[in-house]
């Protein structure tokens, strides 16, 4: 009875329509807690007392990059469950992920090199947390390199989802890299158990910015699902009722 | 703070404002992409439901 729900989430047309339903409500609240975040970041909030106006990159660097491991994760756990579970829809989340999460990984490496630059004096140095950010992104890229060169959708699910799962092992050195090496890049601020070292003010804005990428996320996952469905289920009987409606 | 002020940014504003423009763009995109995915998987299905109407 419990496995009801689950089997209806393999379901392509009914996740077709729900992803559908569900779009606006994470795509709204997306936007206005983007917004809100970057009211606070760039105008509420005051100036750090030793990075001045330059640490208002952090509002939008951190939240890429926890965009970018996030979306890895999403990526790499449907791409397990489509293996496991032989899901087709689980490999469809998969395959929309990959585009997302490169271009936020490529935006994560961006802000933080305009934020070296100041700061540690460098755009770019061969530093654990930046150098494994990079192998990141040519995870994302070589993922949809790999899918976009195999021709047969279900051998390309296969394939790509054994690469994306046994990439993941980069997810947890990117986020402890700060703690196992002496790294350039500051440790957590946020992420971390005890309390968050920074004032409210600041922390506000930046949550704001973290839940509305969240969600954002979320939205454009599922507008590119419904693209990814419906080309995989081309030939299936409901895609008529869906294109006439 | 006056707007001159608000867009020097201290003196950071040639790193803070491409920052800010990047991850803009990037989240533009995104959203430009996802809908004309969506678009153009729509059109497609509708062309070949209707090539499989005139079939029959």
């Amino acid at each position: 009875m419990a496995w009801v729900w689950f089997h209806r989430l393999g379901s392509p047309p009914y996740i077709y329509g729900l992803a559908a339903r569900l779009t606006p409500w994470f795509a709204w609240p997306a936007a206005l807690l983007i917004i809100g975040g970057l009211y606070g970041g760039l105008v509420a909030s005051s100036p750090d007392y030793q990075q001045g106006e330059g640490y208002r990159i952090m509002y939008v660097h951190a939240p890429s990059a926890w965009m970018s491991l996030m979306v890895y994760t999403t990526m790499a756990i449907s791409a397990a469950v489509g293996l496991i579970w032989r899901i087709k829809v689980a490999h469809a989340v998969a395959a929309s992920c990959a585009a997302l999460g490169a271009s936020f990984t490529f935006a994560a490496l961006a802000t933080g090199s305009l934020w070296g630059a100041p700061m540690w004096g460098t755009y770019w140095e061969w530093d654990p947390r930046l150098t494994f950010e990079l192998i990141l992104l040519f995870q994302f890229l070589g993922y949809m390199a790999l899918r976009s060169a195999i021709d047969d959708v279900q051998r390309a699910d296969r394939v790509s989802a054994v690469l994306a799962v046994v990439g993941v092992v980069n997810v947890p050195i990117i986020h402890y890299s700060v703690e196992w090496w002496n790294s350039l890049h500051q440790t957590a601020s946020v992420m971390k158990l005890a309390k968050p070292t920074m004032p409210l003010e600041m922390l506000i804005p930046l949550l704001m910015m973290f839940l509305g990428f969240t969600l954002l996320f979320v939205a454009l996952l599922l507008v590119r699902l419904r693209a990814e469905v419906l080309t995989r289920e081309r030939s299936a009987a409901w895609i008529r009722d869906v294109v006439n409606a | 703070m006056s707007i001159g002020e608000f867009f020097a940014m201290g003196g950071y504003a040639r790193y803070v404002w491409p920052s800010y423009a990047l991850v803009a763009a990037a989240i533009i995109l995104n959203i430009v992409w996802a809908r004309r995915a969506l678009q153009r998987a729509r059109t497609e299905a509708r062309r070949r439901v209707a090539m499989k109407d005139s079939a029959t």
